[in-house]
């Protein structure tokens, strides 16, 4: 299936809960209403027509000057095997999820696709988006006292990590001096 | 006595002799593997819930070589990002390079020239295979086997030798950057090249002898971690792993980049026992599948580096670089997400521009992070000894898994 | 002719005390096997084939550090990491080596400016003898860091020389 056909499907499935869609480009994705994504997650994911098993990247955007967050799901159909042949792409598609800034919750989708249980607490971690009924969200990269989320545009470096001086780009040249 | 203690424990599938021994009274245990242990490649930690030799439960620890690559990776040009991408998977660097530009051509439009094309096409292969090979000896390693390691790298050498005349490096090339390659061919790569391809296919045969059919090897991995088709989507295996599972899935195959429709090459795929040569005690998605899949893949690589070093005689030396790739703008608004197919699996690159040279978000998806999550899954009711076959036939990098 | 000379009996050997010690020890430097990241991958090929750092006495890699005099910090070593290597180092039998390889462990590396997670150099976790620069290091450097350390080591003494009890855990380092 074409973009154009998935979105069009998925607008007349699910209407309101598809807030936005961007087909320009070479991503194109739709935005769905964070509380209703589950909902279009098992569609996507068990859909007759779509059929999108493999969930191949959770990426985490921070959209600061409109103060949201955003995560981005990158979804593949992976055909069964019927024959030798090496299997082709029937349709690859993206969705966005927006959540605000100051509270940002998304529900996981880690029993749609297991894969998201990882990909979820990164995006937790690096961008500290909290993912609703998580079966273990905590920190994956990063230990587990760690300050702040790295990734998100307004984070301040650390100058010390239990005693180990850190990055203090704006001051000195480096740490031993 | 006995009953209790199975009734505690119903999903240990295999009670080992307990029933008549009632009065062995075991306690669960918490071990810890590493970060620093010989057998998880790396800085992997795995805290593991055993009873007696029994693994109840496995469960991994990363981020110990969390470098901070997408932070990186908004605060630079994607010139100067093309070094850091090198030391994700620093195995298999190239590839790395090649995932990037390639995801930085498709969202500026850049158009790759045919010569630039194919020095890329076989100098990716050349790495997978580079790649493999030390996959290889490393899974040796962890079995038990030092000498198929000693073999492997002496061949992994020559491959860094074609590489290091070319690009001078031997580990981290930045050699594949966006709209084509840093520098052409050296004086005489093709001859020389060629050359390894020949010496190199017969010695596929020796490891196979050395290592892959060796009786206590199959034994060792042979039915251990198994990953059924599905679960292995599921888990969002990729690459060897999922082709192993039985599953023709080759991103160069079901979603083309850089011409590989061009070339005539098979996908490898986990075979049950007993088929063809493949020993009796496998079956398809194990560990040993896993392992000989990338055996496998080495040889399609050998194939794919010939066709592409007949296609160079037709191209005009020096064409090199797309035209206009200085001061990349990145355009406003615009993102793309890529897959490539590189020797561990998919890897994907999520880019956003914002109207500067910087990108506003580069995200890597490593694709050993996300064959990595299938360890809980499978690294249950399995020996201890079990745990490096399982965790090394994943074959993960841990540059790319932790980022 | 001198006062000694014609009275030992052939197959003895007279040395001094710290000539024989250095020289055990030079010789039978067992590193622990410690890769963290992309220098791993040229540690390996060290121990490989090619280069083969068993002709230096040196190849003995032991999966204990326990079992271990020399600990080769190959790779970026992170917040996260930086425990446990205190704790490995600490775990060492004496007398015990260090050596930083890599870039990332010299000083950051490329990680140095934006890289909020690693360690600005390994030198301020754990006391390093010899520093190995490069991204990664060829195994030739490797080795030349090794026959450094060797150097090192050949020039201790075991005599009660207060300067070097004083200068023990920070004798000068040496770089490649």
């Amino acid at each position: 299936m074409t973009p154009e056909e998935i979105s069009n499907l998925l607008r007349r499935t699910f209407g309101d809960a598809i807030e936005e869609v961007v087909l320009a480009g070479a991503h194109p994705y739709v935005v769905v209403q964070a509380d209703r994504w589950p909902e279009v997650a098992q569609f996507l994911r068990r859909d007759r027509r779509l059929k999108f098993n493999l969930l191949r990247c959770i990426s985490s955007l921070d959209l600061l000057p409109d103060d949201k967050l955003a995560a981005v799901y990158d979804l593949c159909a992976v055909p069964e095997a019927t024959d030798d042949k090496p299997l082709v792409c029937p349709h690859e598609f993206a969705v966005r999820v927006v959540t605000n800034r100051g509270n940002p919750h998304i529900p996981s989708v880690a029993d749609v696709w297991e894969t998201a249980n990882w990909h979820e607490r990164e995006a937790y971690d690096l961008m500290g988006i909290v993912f609703d009924n998580h079966p273990d969200l905590r920190r994956i990269l990063c230990p587990d006292d760690w300050q702040g989320h790295p990734l998100r545009k307004d984070y301040v470096f650390p100058k010390e990590y239990h005693g180990i001086p850190g990055t203090t780009e704006h001051e000195l040249p480096s740490p031993r001096h | 006595m006995t009953d209790t203690i199975l009734e505690s424990k119903p999903d240990l599938l295999v009670d080992y002799d307990r029933a008549e021994q009632g009065d062995l009274d075991t306690e669960e245990l918490l071990i810890n593997m590493g970060p620093q242990h010989p057998a998880t490649h790396g800085v992997l930690r795995v805290v593991l819930r055993v009873d007696g030799e029994m693994v109840l439960e496995a469960v991994p620890h990363i981020g110990y070589l969390h470098r901070c690559a997408e932070k990186i990776g908004e605060s630079l040009e994607p010139y100067q990002y093309i070094p850091y991408t090198d030391r994700l998977d620093y195995v298999s660097a190239m590839n790395q390079n090649h995932a990037f530009a390639l995801a930085i051509e498709r969202l500026c439009g850049i158009e790759v020239p045919g010569r630039a094309s194919l020095i890329r096409v076989i100098f990716l292969e050349l790495n997978r295979i580079a790649s493999h090979l030390v996959t290889v000896g490393a899974y040796g390693l962890d079995m038990g086997a030092f000498t198929p390691f000693l073999y492997v790298f002496r061949e992994r050498e020559m491959i860094l030798d074609l590489f290091e005349a070319t690009c001078g490096a031997r580990l981290t090339y930045s050699y594949i950057t966006p709209g084509g390659v840093r520098e052409d061919l050296a004086d005489g790569f093709v001859d020389s090249c060629r050359e390894f391809l020949d010496y190199f296919e017969p010695k596929i045969d020796d490891y196979n002898d050395l290592l892959s059919f060796n009786q206590i090897f199959v034994k060792r991995t042979g039915k251990v971690g198994v990953i059924p088709a599905r679960d292995a989507i599921a888990y969002g295996l990729t690459g060897p792993c999922l082709r192993a599972s039985g599953v023709r899935w080759d991103v160069r195959r079901a979603i083309p980049y850089e011409g590989y429709e061009r070339f005539d090459f098979d996908i490898p795929i986990g075979l049950p026992g007993g088929t063809g040569n493949i020993p009796p005690g496998v079956v398809v998605g194990d560990s040993w599948c896993r392992y000989y899949v990338r055996v496998l893949e080495m040889r399609q690589s050998v194939r794919i580096i010939r066709q592409a070093l007949d296609m160079l005689a037709d191209t005009t030396p020096g064409e090199i670089m797309a035209k206009k790739v200085k001061n990349l703008k990145l355009p406003a608004g615009c993102e793309v997400y890529l897959e490539t197919d590189n020797p561990r699996g998919s890897m994907g690159f999520y880019v956003q521009g914002d109207g500067t040279t910087v990108p506003s978000r580069v995200k890597a998806r490593g694709p050993s992070f996300s064959n990595l999550c299938i360890t809980t899954h499978v690294c249950r009711n399995v020996l201890i000894a079990d745990i490096p076959a399982i965790v090394g036939s994943i074959d993960m990098v841990m540059g790319e898994v932790d980022r | 002719m001198s006062w000694i000379d014609n009275r030992i009996e052939d197959g003895v050997i007279i040395t001094s005390l710290d000539w024989a010690i250095n020289w055990a020890r030079t010789s039978s430097l067992w590193p622990v096997t410690f890769g963290l990241a992309c220098c791993a991958i040229e540690m390996m090929a060290t121990g490989a084939s090619r280069f083969d750092i068993d002709r230096f006495g040196a190849g003995a890699f032991r999966p204990t550090p326990r079992q271990a005099d020399l600990m080769i910090v190959a790779g970026t070593v992170t917040y996260k990491m930086a425990s446990r290597l205190k704790r490995l180092y600490n775990q060492m039998p004496d007398p015990k080596y260090v050596m930083a390889m890599g870039a990332c462990t010299v000083g950051g590396g490329p990680y140095f400016k934006h890289g909020y997670h690693v360690v600005k150099g390994v030198d301020l976790v754990v006391p390093v003898d010899v520093y190995i620069p490069g991204c990664p290091p060829r195994p030739e450097s490797l080795l030349e860091g090794l026959m450094r350390l060797q150097d090192k080591i050949r020039h201790q003494t075991r005599a009660k020389d207060k300067v070097a009890l004083a200068n023990r855990d920070k004798l000068a380092p040496l770089t490649v």
